[in-house]
Formats: structure tokens, C-alpha cells, sequence
């Protein structure tokens, strides 16, 4: 800032500058989805960013306090459209809380190596948008490109590419072949060097730390203040992840290690920490499959709740580790066949009210940045 | 720390504003008196290490009556979540103090349930609706809310009256 005293009249910083209001979004590629930013900006700083919501609300809650239990999972799907099976394992498995019901080992392991795929497919998507907000479009076809090979997977086991309806209450709604095991194996085998070389590409690039270290820095009070999860935690250092401190499902028979940002490039908690959190991360889940892939137990890949569902009476918060932060299900059921009330604690909802305090003072290329570092999903965000 | 051991910390600090413990199956839950959820708050994050705000919800109980607000604070430490149930009367606009001044993340979360189920967190930086249009009448999550036939001139499609007559999975 130059005060006042030194501006010398006629010189060029005694030119009048006026603030100006845009709206970013809602129609607007680096918004990911359809978000409203009103920025104020002061030449080429942001003064305030606010966002606005709500333009893809499709009433998720409403719609689950009408339909039968099982019913809820294809509006599920609908939440986080990236992340598909986490989220509608995240459900299950609240419902499953609620009636009590052991889920079978064979489903269990067909549960966690998919939903470490699907981590891997959002993973990839992020990385590939995210080059493409930092004006690398290498990055987004090759992240296209083997995301494609997951959802041939995930094409084969539910019949559908982004809403698979496949995570059932009590198991998965359909088995998995030896074949698409072996599928799975063999984009193991081709994914796994493709880490390091993504890495070079786009992590290491002088360029993109440029633009993403010391930009929109997050620390861990901060992330309490906010609420903020997954990733956003990680990345501020702190080691912190569902499935290794309350571990759920099969997650604490297999060992995989959770990476925390370090302020390698910069500060602690910047884009760039967040942005190779998730790098590592693929790293893990690749490592979580291969451990599970050989021992696929043999069994039914459902328990029995017969087809109408009913709920004791009571009420659970249960909550999983998804590729954006912890999704949770705040569930009260009556005893009947559908659910008396839903709540769905989204994590992109909770990551994306941090973007006014973010952007205050940044640069308006800086905001896209920060926008693309966090990672949301407007279908989550608006419910 | 176990959820008995965080409703006896809270009984002995707070014997008037904790009003009693629901033993609701799977997860239970304190009952607590409205007007002093800052202090219980407060005393939670500060001195039990609840150090996040994890969720508020809004529950609409019409056979009660009641608005009940649920708060879900979370602890890294304990790596606990409690659920603390702040029952209001079932008015127009019930009021509840806001928490935004101990978690920031509240004010979103307050808008939301202010936006479904009209409840008023007094003294809250930006009260508006988050997920409705600003010009939209009434709360939808209100079990009694009933759709409007149009909205600014547009019909608006009867998802849940026609529901249960004609099963179609929700589209009329």
C-alpha cells in the first residue's frame, strides 16, 4: 500500500482508482461447477470474495425424509458426482450403524479396494483441473486419460460411468469376476510409475510452484475455526485421516501411511502442500489395493436385510473419510421404511466458507488458485 | 473419552443448562438448555478439547412440539463426536444465540438451518438464506412445509405431493 504522504501529484499513483464488483461464476470454468464468487476488486487485488450457493440445490434432504432407506443411495450418488462410491458407502454404512448388520468380509474387501479407486479417479481429476487453472493442459489429458481406465472398471461391475448406484445397505449391490480383479491388477501395474511421472510434470514444475506455494495458506487453527477436513487438515500438517484414527471397514488390517503437507516450497498449509497431499495420496490408495487384491474372501457379497428396510428407532452420526474431507450422516429414524431425518455433513459445504478470509489481499489469478486447491464439488456443496 | 465421561464433566460444570441425557440408540445425546449453548461450547472447546464445530442440523419434531438444533462438536484428541440437542419452541422464528463468534465455520451452517427451518441465531454477522433463493416463503424442511404451486410465475413441479399416490420415484 502507498500512504497517502508519498504520492507525489501528477505522478501516476495519483491517478483515482475505483473499486469494481464481478461476478465469477456461475457460469465459469475455473469455479469447477456452478459457484458465484462477488469479488470486489481494487486493481488487481481482491478486496472481498464472496461466495454464493445454492444454484445446484436439489433438496437431497427433503427428498430422503420420502423415500424408502435403500431408495436414498441414487440421490447419494448425486452429492459428490466425483466421488460416487465413497459417498454411498459413507451412507451405507450409516445405515448399517443404525440396523445393527455385519457386513460380510467378501464385501468389505469388493467395498474398500473400489472406493480406493474411486479416491484415485478424483484424485486424478483434481490434479488434471487443477493443471488446467494453472494453464497446464498436459496435465488434464493424462489425468483424463487414466481416470477413463476407472470408470471402464467401474462400467464393468455397475454398468454406468459416473452414477453407479453400486454400494448397496448391508454389501454391494452387485459381485466383482476374477476378471475385472485381474483389470484392476493390470491399471495397477500400468498407474503406479505414472505418479512420479505426473509428479515431474506438474508438482515439480517451476512454473506451478510458482503460482501455487505461499498462495492461499490455510493453518491448523484456521482449519479448526472452519471446520475444514481431509485434505485441508493435511495439508496444514496435521496427520489426521478417518481411516487410520476411527478406523472403519477393513481399513486397519491394511497398512498405508497419511500424508501431511510440510511447507516444502513455501509455507505451511499453501496450494502447493494441498495439491501434493493428493498426489501422495494415490500413492497410498494404490498401496491399500494391491494389499487387498490377493485375498478377496470368498462369500456372499451382501448381507441379508430383505427388501423392504426397516430402522429401529434411534439416532447415529456416523461419518467416512471421502476424497474432499469427512462426509457424515446425521441419521433419526422413527422405525419405519424411510428415514425421519437426513443430514448430510458435506465437506466441500464446510471447505468452500473459507474462500472470503482466503482471498482477502490476494491477487485475482492467486483466487483461482486457491479456488482450484480446494477441491469442491458443487453437487456436495449445494446438496 | 467416553460420551458418559463428557456428560459428567458437563453436569458438574453446567447443573442448570444440562437438562438430561437421551439415550438414543446408536449415538446418544445431551439435552441442554438453549440459551446457554455459547458457555457450553466454549467450556467444550477450551477446556475438553473439542476443537471443531463438525455439524449443526435442524430437526422439526411437529408431534412434540418442537425446532430442535443439534450441535456436533468434534475432538481430534478423544477422536469423539458428541451430540449436544437444543430444543425450541415450535414458533414462526424460534431464536437460539449464534455460536460464529467461537467457530467462524458456524456461520454458514447456521445459515443453512436458519434457511430450512426458519430458526433465528440472534446476533449472527449475515443472516440470510444460503441455499433458497432470498425472495423463496417458507421453510422447506419443516414436515409441514407444502410446496407453492408457482414460483415468480413458474410452476413448480409437485415432487411430494403426488409422491405416495403414484410412486414415481418422485417426478409428477
Amino acid at each position: 500500500m502507498i500512504s497517502q504522504e508519498t504520492i507525489v501529484p501528477g505522478s501516476h499513483e495519483s491517478l483515482k482508482t475505483d473499486e469494481l464488483l464481478i461476478n465469477m461464476g456461475p457460469q465459469h470454468p475455473s469455479t469447477h461447477g456452478v459457484l458465484r464468487v462477488v469479488i470486489v476488486t481494487d486493481g488487481e487485488i481482491v478486496k472481498t470474495a464472496r461466495p454464493e450457493i445454492g444454484y445446484l440445490h436439489r433438496c437431497f434432504e427433503k427428498h430422503s425424509e420420502n423415500v424408502e432407506w435403500g431408495q436414498v443411495i441414487p440421490y447419494v450418488d448425486r452429492l459428490d458426482y466425483l466421488a460416487s462410491m465413497n459417498n454411498a458407502m459413507g451412507y451405507s454404512m450409516a445405515v448399517e450403524r443404525m440396523l445393527g448388520v455385519e457386513v460380510p468380509r467378501r464385501a468389505e474387501y469388493i467395498r474398500v479396494i473400489i472406493a480406493e479407486l474411486q479416491r484415485i479417479a478424483s484424485h486424478l481429476m483434481s490434479f488434471g483441473t487443477y493443471g488446467l487453472d494453472m494453464g497446464a493442459f498436459t496435465a488434464f489429458m493424462y489425468g483424463f486419460r487414466d481416470r477413463e481406465m476407472i470408470l471402464d472398471i467401474f462400467e464393468k461391475i455397475s454398468g454406468a460411468r459416473l452414477l453407479y448406484n453400486f454400494m448397496w445397505v448391508g454389501g454391494t449391490y452387485r459381485d466383482i469376476t476374477p476378471e475385472i480383479v485381474e483389470q484392476i491388477r493390470s491399471f495397477l501395474t500400468y498407474f503406479k510409475p505414472k505418479v512420479d511421472e505426473y509428479n515431474t510434470l506438474l508438482s515439480y514444475n517451476k512454473i506451478f510452484i510458482e503460482r501455487t506455494k505461499d498462495v492461499g495458506v490455510i493453518n491448523l487453527q484456521t482449519c479448526f475455526d472452519y471446520s475444514l477436513s481431509g485434505v485441508m487438515l493435511r495439508g496444514a500438517g496435521f496427520k489426521w485421516d478417518l481411516r487410520k484414527d476411527v478406523p472403519y471397514s477393513i481399513y486397519k488390517e491394511v497398512e498405508f501411511d497419511v500424508p501431511t503437507g510440510s511447507g516444502e516450497m513455501g509455507t505451511l498449509g499453501d496450494c502447493w502442500d494441498r495439491h501434493i497431499v493428493r498426489m501422495r495420496e494415490m500413492k497410498e490408495s494404490i498401496r491399500i489395493i494391491e494389499q487387498l487384491l490377493d485375498g478377496i474372501p470368498e462369500g456372499p457379497h451382501r448381507a441379508k436385510v430383505g427388501k423392504i428396510i426397516k430402522v429401529p428407532a434411534g439416532e447415529g452420526f456416523s461419518r467416512t473419510e471421502c476424497p474432499r474431507g469427512e462426509l457424515g450422516f446425521y441419521i433419526i429414524s422413527e422405525g419405519g421404511t424411510g428415514a425421519y431425518r437426513v443430514k448430510c455433513k458435506s465437506p466441500c459445504f464446510l471447505n468452500i466458507a473459507i474462500l472470503d478470509e482466503l482471498g482477502k489481499g490476494q491477487m485475482v489469478a492467486d483466487l483461482v488458485a486457491t479456488i482450484g486447491s480446494l477441491d469442491i464439488v458443487l453437487g456436495e456443496v449445494d446438496r | 473419552m467416553t460420551f458418559d465421561e463428557v456428560f459428567e464433566k458437563l453436569k458438574t460444570k453446567f447443573p442448570d443448562a444440562i437438562l438430561a441425557k437421551e439415550e438414543t440408540k446408536p449415538d446418544p445425546a445431551v439435552k441442554i438448555e438453549p440459551s446457554k449453548i455459547k458457555e457450553i461450547l466454549a467450556f467444550m472447546r477450551d477446556e475438553l478439547k473439542f476443537e471443531t464445530l463438525g455439524c449443526i442440523s435442524g430437526v422439526d419434531y411437529p408431534k412434540i412440539p418442537a425446532l430442535c438444533v443439534v450441535y456436533h462438536p468434534t475432538s481430534y484428541t478423544h477422536k469423539t463426536i458428541v451430540a449436544l440437542k437444543a430444543y425450541l419452541p415450535r414458533t414462526e422464528e424460534p431464536s437460539i444465540p449464534t455460536v460464529t463468534d467461537l467457530f467462524k465455520g458456524a456461520n454458514w451452517l447456521e445459515r443453512e438451518t436458519y434457511d430450512m427451518f426458519g430458526i433465528r441465531f440472534t446476533g449472527h454477522p449475515d443472516h440470510r438464506r444460503i441455499l433458497c433463493p432470498e425472495d423463496w416463503v417458507g421453510y422447506p424442511l419443516r414436515k409441514d412445509f407444502k410446496s407453492p404451486d408457482y414460483y415468480n410465475g413458474m410452476p413448480v413441479p409437485l415432487y411430494f405431493a403426488e409422491e405416495e399416490k403414484t410412486d414415481t420415484g418422485g417426478h409428477a
